[in-house]
């Protein structure tokens, strides 16, 4: 469980980042923190593996203060994924790359091994296992950042950006992928401008703006509200907008599925055609 | 990280940050100079503390400060090398002056030449450089250097902070463990720095770099009267203490 109390945090350049954020998220929650650029979002996450430590207010990690813990104590429980992999690819090969974390958080070799066997066959990435990271493409790339954090299985897995630069197969794998995670009970932080990606997901969302967090809820309720969506620089789905703007033919205006649309319409039609 | 916190400049219009670039870069180098002349302590000393008053005219003293703070530790190593190496030399106490006067020496070096990049944009350095009939590639290639400074600062942080997400514990271990602990950070640094470069290049390109032989500047540098009377002060200065070195006998501080 991570409970974020009243958080401040100003950088060293004198940017405050964030104005009094108070979060809770509950084990096994599937959260996604959107927002325009700059409201915060990545400056929160990386409060909580205690990158970035409260200047005022509190984060706490399981019960532990995040002030009272190091770096790579809280990395054990909370994987954080960042937005571009190339700062932090180093290694010769790719299972050199996952064993990296493992190797620092002093797993011995056989489980080391087993692990990365792991890892590489979840996020498919077994043909490149002796290839150098540097030669792989993009989204592979991508990939194999993840690999390198879920490999040591961290509880919490918190993920930058995972969508950008991704393909529209590669954007499906990946909510695949990340519903199967928080269906083994792991709770997932996705940071993301993503809307119809979060539309798909359907989580919770809280909305950030100017480092304060402006709305919280399940995501047909936040993604439908128009103005809140607006006023943080993000527009609602696609489908929901057509929903918004046919309103005046009395149809549901928060809609932020596309198969539920589909029925919801041709039930409608099928209804005017009948009479 | 925090020595190019020294480097970065603020625009301002103090009367330094008027100054002709050329002017100050001269300055700093008679500066250099005249560290070099002197190994003993007092006049050291002395070409420390006239820095001051520009720097406060210039309004940075407070980057100026924690560009020293981040020299510190290389001025404490320096001291620390001369003491162990043991300047031939009749008493301990002349040794430890020594040792001192060099930790000094050095910080006057960095002293000056921060005063010079806080106070001196980087169009006006690369105008510097190209009036002074340097080649225009090497002059870009000069404030390409200083402009991506900040930059790569700022990746480098971002790097540490993806690996220590990924246990990795800078601090930890021997001597040895702690170099290499800095290979994760490096790797991903030279990298993106080289694919930066190269990105680059194919920018310029696009945009027609190099087209015409001959360039002409929407701005050009000249020296006012001011510039003039700084020089000839500098100069008149210099020459005091090329005069001071040779035919007076510098006190001895012993400690």
């Amino acid at each position: 469980m991570i409970k974020v109390e009243n958080v401040y945090f100003t950088y060293p350049n004198g940017v405050e980042a964030l104005r009094g954020v108070t979060v809770r998220i509950e084990d096994g929650e599937f959260v996604t923190i959107m927002g325009e650029n700059g409201a915060g979002k990545t400056t929160l996450v990386k409060h909580f593996n205690g990158l970035l430590k409260p200047t005022r207010g509190r984060v706490e990690v399981d019960g532990i203060d995040t002030r009272d813990a190091s770096v790579a104590e809280l990395s054990r429980k909370v994987g954080l994924v960042f937005q571009n992999s190339d700062h932090q690819l180093f290694s010769e090969t790719v299972e050199e790359e996952i064993a990296f974390g493992l190797r620092n958080f002093g797993f011995d070799a056989p489980t080391i091994s087993k692990r990365v066997e792991w890892a590489l066959n979840l996020l498919d990435l077994v043909e490149y296992r002796k290839s150098s990271p540097f030669m792989l493409s993009g989204g592979e790339r991508k990939r194999l950042a993840l690999a390198s954090v879920l490999a040591w299985d961290p509880k919490i897995i918190v993920l930058d950006e995972p969508t950008i630069g991704q393909d529209y197969q590669q954007k499906v794998k990946l909510r695949e992928f990340i519903t199967q995670l928080n269906a083994q009970k792991r709770t997932v932080i996705v940071v993301t401008h993503d809307v119809e990606f979060v539309a798909e997901c359907r989580p919770r969302v809280i909305l950030m703006s100017h480092g304060e967090v402006v709305a919280d809820g399940p995501a047909p309720r936040i993604l439908t509200d128009y103005d809140t969506m607006t006023k943080v620089s993000l527009l609602p789905p696609q489908v929901t907008q057509i929903f918004l703007r046919l309103s005046d033919l009395n149809l549901p205006s928060n809609i932020i599925d596309i198969y539920e649309a589909k029925q919801l319409l041709s039930a409608r039609i099928c209804k005017a055609g009948s009479k | 990280m925090r020595v190019f916190e020294g480097l970065k400049f603020k625009r301002a219009s103090t009367p330094i940050h008027k100054l002709d670039p050329r002017v100050k870069f001269f300055v700093s180098c008679i500066i250099f100079i005249t560290a070099i002349l002197f190994n003993e302590l007092l006049p050291l000393l002395i070409l420390f503390f006239a820095q001051l008053p520009l720097i406060l005219i210039a309004r940075v003293h407070r980057e100026w400060m924690q560009s020293l703070k981040g020299a510190s530790i290389f001025a404490v190593m320096i001291f620390i090398m001369n003491l162990i190496v043991g300047y031939t030399s009749p008493t301990f106490g002349y040794t430890i002056s020594y040792s001192l006067a060099m930790a000094i020496r050095f910080l006057v070096l960095v002293a000056s030449f921060s005063c010079f990049f806080l106070t001196t944009s980087p169009d006006d350095l690369g105008l510097a450089l190209e009036q002074s009939h340097i080649p225009y590639e090497f002059c870009f290639a000069f404030t390409t250097a200083v402009r991506f400074v900040p930059v790569l600062a700022n990746e480098a942080q971002t790097i540490v902070d993806a690996q220590r997400s990924r246990g990795l514990e800078l601090e930890k271990g021997n001597f040895i463990k702690r170099v290499r602990n800095y290979i994760p950070i490096l790797i991903p640094l030279i990298v993106g720095a080289i694919r930066r470069s190269l990105e680059l290049a194919e920018a310029m390109e696009s945009r027609a770099f190099g087209a015409k032989k001959t360039r002409t500047s929407l701005y050009s540098l000249r020296m006012k009267s001011i510039d003039y009377f700084v020089v000839i002060i500098t100069l008149a200065l210099f020459l005091l203490a090329v005069y001071i070195r040779m035919a007076v006998a510098i006190p001895r501080i012993e400690i």
